[in-house]
This record gives structure tokens, sequence and C-alpha cells, in this order.
């Protein structure tokens, strides 16, 4: 891993940007979530919520026990909206 | 934490942070600013991100015009670390029947009285700002160049962080507990990190702003209430302008980053302080948002979420000093178009509360809803 690894694929974020908000003092999951985008992509955070906390941990004295994710927005997945509207003549 | 302070702010959101920013840069000292969770996680981080000037009183077209100049220059005047991501695309509003359509005349005559560049269309008109819209039901529409958006997360950061350097304590994750008053005067604010000694409060709590209140003792007149928005995934710019109307109630923009923000008011809505996503909201913004614009049909949705409007009976906000507890300030009911005036407010606020000439007469007092004195705003969803 270095400075460019991709740490939220949906948003293009660098683990140095990730690194760089923490040194300013965001260590909640919550506000980084809010400043970067990260993980308000259609992955809803599977994979760069957990490494964000991890980085915490690294960079501040909270252990991964003391990070709490963000809340769970549905849907889980993705849905098309024609679908959600329940058309039935989709092209 | 300070154990004294010229003012307390309750309230970490957009109006907060504009109140206190603005009460430093006059040169005041001693503001503590709390927060009951993070910066902006109440009502500012849940809203629809629009800025509009296209309103149909004088109190909210002063506002927003004068906000949107301050948006302009934001970035310069707050030296923002992170652009506040402002997009002029503009506001197409659309009318569907031929007396919304003379209220939106009214409305654009009021908004030339007040420099804001709205202009009134046909439907062919509309039409060609916005080519995917589907004008059945139409009778025409206006539309404002210089509305837009911006993001709220960052914008509120950037006032927080220009008004840290100029020396604002914000202390988050700390709730105001009470507010202990004697003889019509303040005396001190308890928190559930301990006490702060002082004579001036500001309640900016947004879709709280009755309940602190009322630790001060005082009734006011706001209700809180859910309103739903969903975002969809991120697609190539194809939609300029926020498409809104108030009677097929509706508003949808795509953000700079490439998503939709949509949401509608739902009429039958509680008061209440429930922020719960809902399924019936999923479908019913889907149908009318594919019926407006077919084109979402094939776009997924990702997100949904729930924020608190804080409603006024004539949806315009209530910026006044308490008449019986000296130094108790309200910058509350903003009715859903909080985000868009916060500038303008904050510079208000901070005239109000250090007793200079205000720079727009305002007529947004607490006795105006006892006197029957209200002119209510048409123009919400």
């Amino acid at each position: 891993m270095n400075d460019n690894t991709i740490v939220c694929r949906c948003e293009d974020i660098t683990l140095k940007e990730l690194r760089d908000l923490i040194k300013e003092g965001y260590t909640t999951l919550d506000e980084i979530k809010r400043a970067l985008r990260l993980g308000m992509g259609p992955c809803q955070g599977n994979i760069c919520l957990d490494i964000a906390a991890r980085e915490i941990c690294k960079m501040t004295d909270k252990t991964m026990e003391e990070i709490k994710m963000p809340r769970k927005r549905p849907p889980v997945l993705g849905i098309k909206m024609s679908e959600l509207a329940g058309d039935t003549d989709e092209e | 934490m300070k154990s004294k302070a010229e003012i307390v702010i309750i309230g970490g959101g957009v109006i907060g942070a504009s109140i206190a920013y603005n009460l430093a840069d006059k040169g005041m000292k001693d503001i503590v600013v709390l927060e009951k969770n993070y910066i902006a996680s109440g009502s500012t981080g849940s809203c629809g991100a629009g800025i509009r000037q296209q309103w149909g009183t004088k109190m909210n077209c002063l506002l927003s015009k004068k906000s949107m100049e301050i948006f302009e220059n934001m970035n310069e005047i707050l030296e923002t670390k992170r652009d506040i991501e402002l997009k002029q695309g503009g506001y197409l509003l659309l009318a569907f029947s031929e007396p919304e359509l003379d209220q939106f005349k009214e409305n654009v005559k009021l908004q030339h009285r007040y420099g804001i560049p709205s202009e009134l269309l046909t439907v062919k008109e509309a039409k060609e700002i916005v080519p995917q819209l589907n004008t059945e039901g139409i009778t025409g529409a206006t539309y404002c160049p210089t509305d837009g958006h911006a993001n709220p997360f960052r914008v509120t950061q950037a006032y927080v962080e220009a008004a840290q350097r100029k020396g604002v304590e914000f202390y988050t994750y700390t709730k105001a507990e009470d507010i202990i008053t004697e003889n019509g005067k303040i005396k001190k604010v308890i928190t559930d990190q301990g006490e702060i000694e002082t004579n001036k409060v500001v309640n900016a709590a947004g879709g709280f702003s009755k309940e602190v209140s009322r630790l001060a003792g005082i009734e006011i007149p706001t209700k809180a209430e859910r309103h739903e928005i969903l975002v969809t995934e991120q697609v190539n710019p194809i939609l300029k302008p926020m498409v809104m109307s108030f009677s097929y109630n509706i508003y949808c923009q795509q953000t700079p980053d490439g998503s939709f923000v949509m949401g509608y008011g739902d009429p039958d809505e509680p008061e209440s302080h429930n922020v719960k996503s809902s399924w019936q909201f999923l479908e019913e913004m889907s149908k009318k948002a594919t019926h407006l614009l077919p084109f979402l049909k094939k776009i997924r949705v990702i997100r949904q979420w729930a924020g608190l409007y804080n409603i006024t009976p004539d949806a315009q906000p209530i910026l006044d000093e308490a008449t019986d507890l000296e130094g108790f300030f309200m910058a509350v009911g903003f009715s859903g178009h909080g985000f868009m005036i916060a500038p303008m407010t904050g510079i208000l606020m901070s005239e109000m509360i250090l007793d200079e000439e205000l720079s727009i007469d305002i007529e947004l007092d607490l006795e105006r809803f006892e006197n029957d004195r209200l002119i209510l705003e048409p123009s919400v969803v």
C-alpha cells in the first residue's frame, strides 16, 4: 500500500487523502464519510469503511471496538427506478 | 470545556456555524457552539442541498438573493480548504394549473423587485432547458439561471474552520440539557459535559428548536417533520437545472458528482423526530420522478435517508430575540430552506446580537404568529 492506493473505489479516494483527513482531526467514520464522500457510492461503504476504521486506529489511540459504523442506509443494492415505480412496460 | 462564555450557540449545523463565524468576524470573543452529535449531523447534513432564490415573499427573496451572493464568493471569503461545490445550473419551477401559473407571475414580479434574475417560460421554452421533460399537464414555468446547489457538509465545515481560526470553540458530542435563568436574564447553560456561565444563548437547534426553547421556558410555534430523500448512482451530466414543482410535489437535481438527489413532501407526515426511511417513499418517489423525467427509469437508487424540517405556520424562519428573556436569540423554523439562506442569516443574527443596524429590514419576529401578521410563503415543497 502506498499513498496512491485507492481505498474507496466508488469515489476514487486515495489512502493519502484519507490519512490527511485523519491528521486534520477527523476521527469518526461519520465525519470522514461526509467530508470525502467515502462510502457514499454504489457499494455503500462495504469495502472502504473497514479500511478507514483501521487507518483511524493506526493513527490515533482508538481501538476497532470504539469505532462506530455509520448508519446503514437502504437499499442494500442499487435498484432501477423503473422497478421501484412498478413499471411493466419497460423498453 | 470553558466555564464562561460571552455567548453559547446551541446547534452545530450550518445556521449555528454561520452565526458563530459572523460574530467572531465582527470581533466578538469567547464564542462557544454546542453540538450534540457531529458538525452538520442534523437537518443540514440531511438536506437536499439546493439553493433557490425564486420565492413568493419579500423576506425569503431578500434572504436567498443575498445568500447566493455570498455562496458565489464563499471559497474566497471563508478561505475554504475544500471547494463548496457550488453549481449554478438554475431551478426550473413547473406550474400545473392556471392559478398556479398566475401565482408564478406574481412571484416573478416580486423577485424582479429584489434583483433576482428569474423569468417566466412557456412550456416550449421549459422543454428547451430540459429536453427530457414530460410536459403533460404543465401550464408554464419559471426559471432562474443563478439558482443551484452547494455541498452542505463542505459549507458548514468551511464556516466552522473559519470561525475556529477566529477563536470560536466548537464542542461536538456535547448536549445542552438546561438553560438557567433568573429575573428574565440568562445565567448559564448546563451540558452533559459541564456548565458554562453566559448571558447570551442562540437557539440554532434545527429540528429540536422547540425543545431547546423550552429549556429556557419559551414556547415557539415550530414543529419538526420528517422529509425523505433518495440519491441515485452517478451518471454523466444530463440534467442542468433543479426541476421542481409545488403542486406536483417534487424536486430533483443532478449534483456535481453526477448523482440525482430528489424528494417530495408528504402532506400527511405527522409532527415527530422520526428520521427513519420508508419503502413507501421509495416507491412513490420513483413513480413521480420517472413520470416527469422518464430517463430516470434506467438509473439505480443507491441510498435513501430522512431529515427534519422545522416548520413555522408561514414557512418563514423566526429570527428574533425573546421579549421575556433578554439575551435569548432564535434562528429557527427554516421550514426546509435553512441551508440556502444560512449565509445571510448568520450576518443578520450577528448584527442583532451585537445591537448593530440590520443590513435588511426583517419582519421575522416571534410575535407575528400571535398578532396574525402572517405573510404566507406560497412556494414550498
